[in-house]
């Protein structure tokens, strides 16, 4: 009963905390790529434009729900809502910080523990597919249709590089659950140092994954009208918007779990750690959304496949040499 | 390529640091030039006469057509602007103008200025034909009434 109590609640903190810095993200996000192009962002709604992602929740729920004529019904409302669901869920496997001890219980800070953690958090991710996929079938209209088409071959090749970075990591940690990866990395180094190649291919697999600039191709205006979201309204749209965001937030905590040290660090608490880290690989990806241009579809899967692919190969072969001679434990 | 990536995410990271130019409109405005061309106005001699006689020629100028003006003969009595004539009604169509300043350039006494004034937006049609009444000038300017120019005008009665 008490560990039921105690589930409901870390549920709904972690829910409520997610939505909340996803929503906060999509002010962040336009007020530093503002601040990266000479101008103000949105400071008219509230103090730094604090309400404005309120503002922006509500014009979304006043407006208009169309579902066009032709569309398949029932996959047109999944699409979202599986995309949303995939988002949360990931975010569920991963510890905050060190586990909490209140009257006489220990209850770890993230929402599920499984033994295969990483694993698992892998599977969920790859779900992310099914949402692009569906929506844009779902839509019946050819924008949306090339551009799920593209998104979705996109997310899949970059999800074969992410898993053998991951592969690479978790033997070095020797471990699949994240909480013992970030363990390991208060006694040894951060993994970012033991493991630069798979950080850097995991951080782009990732901003693929996720259509962050520069893989953005399947959801700029100019190229698709809008791809896979191009005939969503209103609340559903809302919600791959804010799919989108809670990705960015889950890529970041994920980065930060498995190569930055989670929540070590000297004075601060755990969790403050875990925020600062976070935030500062968020600080990068809009960075990166700020700087570069976006990768042509043929660039961007050539990339995937045949630079992404063979490094992290490589680097799996690299430490899997190390960890057999004894270097790496 | 790494060199290019870190050039530029170099340049801008270093324009986080910088002043924004933003400039937070309405409470503070771009600065205009002297010569701005906004608002119409019909200006006034420094003793409160009109200085638009009623030529018209502004209303020859207008590319737009923007400009309508009915002359009408001075009462010698009660004169609204030195000589003969006057513009009894002068109207300008806000939304056929587009600011180019021929109309000021073709003014003979200077009596129409456009000012800086450029915030002119309204709700309807009508609101925006701008008749006399909102387009003279409320503070008579500094022009004085030029000497030898207007003959003495007594009427037209008055010249039988």
């Amino acid at each position: 009963m008490q560990t039921l109590v105690v589930l409901l609640v870390k549920s709904l903190v972690l829910l409520l905390g997610l939505i909340t810095a996803a929503a906060l993200l999509t002010l962040v996000e336009r007020k530093f790529l503002g601040y990266f192009q000479y101008r103000l962002g949105p400071n008219r709604v509230g103090p730094w434009g604090l309400f404005q992602p309120i503002a922006d929740v509500v014009k979304a729920a006043f407006k208009e729900d169309i579902i066009p004529q032709d569309a398949d019904r029932l996959v047109f409302r999944l699409a979202p809502v599986l995309s949303v669901f995939v988002g949360l869920g990931t975010f569920a496997l991963i510890p905050l910080g060190p586990p909490v001890h209140i009257g006489g219980l220990t209850i770890p800070l993230s929402g599920a523990e499984p033994n295969a953690g990483i694993l698992v958090f892998l599977a969920i991710a790859s779900l992310s597919v099914y949402g692009v996929a569906m929506g844009g079938w779902a839509s019946q209209s050819k924008y949306s249709l090339l551009g799920s088409l593209r998104a979705t071959a996109q997310m899949i090749s970059y999800e074969l590089a992410l898993g053998m970075a991951l592969v690479s990591v978790i033997l070095t940690t020797g471990t699949l659950v994240p909480a013992e990866m970030v363990a390991y990395q208060a006694q040894h180094l951060p993994l970012v140092l033991m493991q630069p190649f798979a950080f850097l291919i995991v951080f782009i697999s990732l901003l693929a994954e996720g259509n962050r600039v520069p893989f953005d191709l399947t959801e700029a205006e100019t190229e698709l009208v809008g791809g896979y979201n191009t005939e969503y309204t209103g609340m559903r749209f809302a919600m791959f918007f804010l799919t989108e965001y809670v990705a960015v937030v889950v890529s970041a905590a994920l980065m930060t779990t498995l190569f930055l040290g989670g929540w070590n660090g000297p004075f601060l608490p755990g969790l403050l750690w875990f925020v600062l880290k976070t935030a500062l690989m968020i600080f990068v990806v809009i960075w990166i959304r700020a700087t570069l241009p976006r990768l042509r579809y043929d660039q961007l899967m050539s990339f995937g496949w045949k630079v992404l692919l063979p490094v992290a190969a490589l680097n799996l072969l690299a430490t899997s040499i190390l960890v057999v001679i004894g270097w790496i434990a | 390529m790494i060199r290019e990536l870190a050039k530029g995410l170099g340049a801008t990271f270093k324009v986080l640091f910088r002043k924004r130019e933003t400039i937070s409109y309405p409470e503070h405005k771009k600065p205009r030039s002297a010569r701005f061309r906004g608002r119409h106005e019909l200006r006034l001699y420094s003793d409160g006469t009109e200085m638009c006689i009623g030529c018209e020629l502004c209303q020859v100028a207008c590319p737009a057509n923007a400009i309508t003006v009915y002359p009408a003969e001075n009462d010698p009595k009660n004169p609204h602007s030195p000589g003969e004539r006057y513009a009894y009604r002068y109207e300008v169509n806000m939304l056929r103008c587009i600011f180019c300043g021929l109309c000021e350039e073709a003014c003979p006494t200077d009596c129409l200025h456009l000012t800086q004034e450029f915030e002119l937006a309204n709700f309807s049609r009508d609101s925006l034909i701008y008749g006399k009444d909102r387009l003279l000038a409320i503070e008579p300017s500094e022009f004085t009434i030029p000497k030898n120019v207007y003959p003495e005008f007594l009427g037209r009665k008055a010249e039988k």
